[in-house]
């Protein structure tokens, strides 16, 4: 490696970096605002046009305050926390393609990229747990251990999802992967994996419904409860990065990266830059709205659903897959199986969950005419 | 080697309050927990204390009235409705007919007032951040009709012994016909958002819940009774002010869990507004105070009136010396009641629980405290 090399390597990695913290501060501003419309209401609009500064305001401000560390804290694991969780989410971008050309736009673009990126998310489960250990707060060790039994629950179902891309493509190199999804999206074989790759995601990085380890009204922010200023905030960059990273690896294992669904066209790596950008705010955009419509679930129905809904889903989403490229059945019959167990659980879990839990209101009411009150009163 | 003591665990003391975000209020309870489950709860109350009943006693009639609104500060008209109905009692005085009609119009609203806000924060315990939005919007309406008729948005100090301090504005009945089409609006936006939520139905089915005998037992009042399966509402029950006069239903829940408890409230919005909707086309014109005198002096006695606030059974006792202040001033406070149960309900709940049970009963601390 020459020293040209690696300067620009250099160059890569703060424009990496850099660029990441600008769509952090993007998404902020994107949540609030989207939030806003949700909730009737404008959301930041002062700081900088339509409010676009305030998340550097707010960063500004987190980085200035006073980092309060508890007297009974466990100070090192409490100190070392916030940087396990936050390097994680960072160094997996640097394999992640986001254009065409990898060696402008990732840093190092791997053969085993696929692996490394999952391999990697897992990290962050450690922090969480150091970080609710070393507060030496009840709500915070709480939250420590809801975020070990989720998160290790619903990395199995993204991994095996995972595979079943593998299988159907035979290749983990991501840009590789994206490269094969030219014409049609893995999006339309495997949609069965798309929804669990998205639902087992949005528990992974832990948004509302599945924001149980921080749960807010319940365990007050979890493993976060004690931590202020900058430390604080960096929990708070490596939220929303991984947030992005879910909807990235959505957007490269789904929906055709860089390319448009259906349209060969010209590789242009500005175009493709662009194409990309768009469809993972449009999957961020969803978990937005997520949180603005859903309820947060309960632990122990969280782990239920993971281990009798998810996973056993997405083993059969592993079999299915394998069996089809073994055989080598056309994909589209992978497609209308997929689609087909897709519409089975969801009517049966539709009924599972739903019938017996709603009361007919006019029912109420009815009860309530006929009612006579119990002697004695 | 026996080396058995080490392995004996122990539970974990979880103190939530005064200063959590889900305690509505200032409340404190201590949960004993084994990893997620509650095993006990100690409830703590007193953070809010202000000696109201003590207060009274040095007070003029009158001016207890504005110590009334601040007991239960979401349903002011309808605590100023108790004490003025109790004093009213006994000085034996008649109410002119547009004064009660006002009276229950602004009752009926409040109780919407307050079960919206209900609905706001059942929405939030869940961990949804968008139902408080709209309960409080749908609230801030109903507050700036409030604001037209008396004056304030929540301590109202309205209502007098032997009437309502002044006529209805002139504008009024436009804009409760404005703001009885937004109310239906906003319960059948709650019902789409919230109340068929397969989450929040998994969240609160099932979750909290006490059988009718218990309820009573427990001298559960208002929706939490209802909830059970109890059809007991002193506007029916025991009627006071008109209430006889209209016609509505009293819904009641089938099992006394949190959604049962939820969705009593939601159908109560419903009944409130073909309360409102009746009395708004019976309103006669006329006066609005009957002839007392500014400072009441009750005949020497005791006496005891309640009224069917939007948390329930809310009693006021009270004895007259004859002199124009109140010998003694006793509150029933329904949330004090109703808090009494929490233990029962929290049995095998988990934290999660604990959280959306307390919720689901529903307290103002300012009235459990006073």
């Amino acid at each position: 490696m020459s020293i040209i090399d690696l300067f620009l390597l250099q160059i890569k990695i703060i424009t990496l970096f850099g660029g990441l913290t600008i769509v952090v501060l993007s998404l902020v501003w994107l949540e609030r605002r989207v939030l806003g419309k949700i909730q009737r209401r404008i959301g930041p609009n002062r700081v900088g046009p339509q409010g676009l500064l305030q998340s550097l305001a707010d960063g500004i401000k987190l980085l200035v305050k006073e980092d309060i560390i508890p007297e009974s804290a466990d100070k090192w694991i409490y100190w070392l926390a916030p940087i396990i969780v936050f390097v994680p989410p960072f160094v997996i971008w640097i394999t992640i393609p986001i254009a065409s050309d990898n060696s402008v736009l990732a840093v190092n673009n791997m053969h085993l990229g696929l692996l490394f990126v999952i391999a990697l998310t897992v990290v962050s489960i450690t922090g969480l747990v150091m970080a609710g250990w070393g507060s030496a707060n009840k709500y915070a060790i709480l939250g420590g251990l809801r975020s070990t039994a989720q998160l290790i629950s619903y990395e199995i179902p993204i991994i095996m999802v995972a595979i079943s891309v593998l299988i159907i493509c035979q290749t983990t190199d991501l840009k590789e992967i994206v490269d094969k999804q030219n014409i049609i999206p893995y999006a339309i074989y495997l949609p069965l994996g798309l929804l669990l790759f998205f639902i087992a995601g949005i528990a992974e990085v832990g948004r509302i419904p599945f924001d149980i380890y921080h749960a807010e009204s319940e365990i007050v922010g979890g493993p976060f409860v004690e931590y202020s200023g900058a430390h604080w905030s960096v929990f708070y960059l490596a939220e929303y990065i991984q947030t992005f990273t879910i909807a990235v690896l959505i957007t490269l294992l789904f929906l055709g990266g860089w390319h448009i669904p259906f349209i060969s066209l010209q590789e242009n790596i500005i175009l493709g830059f662009f194409i990309t950008i768009i469809k993972s705010y449009g999957v961020v955009l969803i978990i937005f709205w997520f949180r603005g419509t859903f309820p947060r679930m309960r632990i122990d129905q969280l782990m239920s659903f993971a281990w009798k809904v998810l996973i056993p889903l997405s083993f059969a989403n592993v079999i299915f897959s394998s069996i089809v490229i073994f055989y080598d059945i056309p994909l589209l019959v992978l497609s209308i199986i997929n689609i087909l167990v897709t519409v089975l659980i969801g009517y049966v879990l539709y009924n599972k969950f739903t019938t017996p839990a709603i009361i007919d209101a006019e029912e109420m009411l009815r009860k309530a005419r006929n009612y006579k009150l119990p002697e004695g009163i | 080697m026996t080396n058995q003591q080490s392995l004996n665990s122990v539970d974990m003391l979880l103190n939530m309050g005064p200063q959590h975000p889900s305690t509505h209020g200032v409340f404190r309870m201590v949960l004993q927990i084994d990893g997620e489950r509650v095993i006990d709860v100690d409830p703590y109350i007193g953070y809010l204390h202000r000696g109201s009943e003590k207060l009274s006693e040095g007070e003029q009639y009158a001016q207890i009235v504005t110590l009334f609104d601040r007991l239960d500060y979401l349903a002011n008209f309808n605590n100023e409705l108790v004490f003025c109905m109790a004093v009213e009692k006994l000085m034996e005085v008649e109410i002119p007919e547009r004064a009660e009609y006002i009276r229950v119009i602004l009752c009926e609203l409040n109780r919407i007032a307050s079960h919206f806000l209900f609905y706001g924060t059942m929405g939030m315990d869940a961990g949804a951040s968008t139902p408080i939005l709209y309960g409080f919007r749908d609230r801030e309406k109903i507050q700036s009709v409030f604001e037209s008729v008396s004056g304030a948005r929540m301590m109202h100090n309205y209502f007098r012994i032997g009437g309502v301090k002044e006529d209805l504005p002139t504008d009024f009945f436009e804009k409760i016909y404005w703001l009885i089409d937004e109310i239906k609006k906003g319960v059948d936006q709650a019902d789409s958002l919230l109340s068929f939520n397969e989450i929040f139905l998994n969240r609160t089915r099932n979750i909290g819940l006490i059988n009718a005998e218990d309820a009573i037992d427990y001298g559960l009042t208002g929706p939490n009774l209802r909830a059970s399966g109890v059809s007991y509402d002193l506007r029916k029950n025991d009627p006071y002010s008109i209430y006889e006069r209209f016609d509505f239903d009293i819904p009641v829940g089938d099992r006394g869990d949190v959604w049962d408890r939820y969705f009593v409230r939601v159908q109560e919005i419903r009944e409130s507004v073909k309360i409102i909707e009746q009395a708004l086309k019976q309103i006669p014109d006329g006066e609005i105070t009957a002839n007392v005198r500014r400072i009441a002096r009750p005949p020497e006695g005791d006496i005891f009136a309640h009224a069917e606030n939007p948390r329930g059974d809310f009693g006021v006792y009270l004895v007259s010396d004859g002199s124009d202040k109140p010998y003694r001033l006793k509150i029933r406070p329904p949330s004090f009641c109703n808090l009494m149960a929490l233990r029962h309900m929290m049995r095998n709940a988990y934290v999660s629980d604990a959280v959306m049970i307390l919720g689901s009963i529903d307290i103002v601390l300012g009235e459990v405290d006073r």
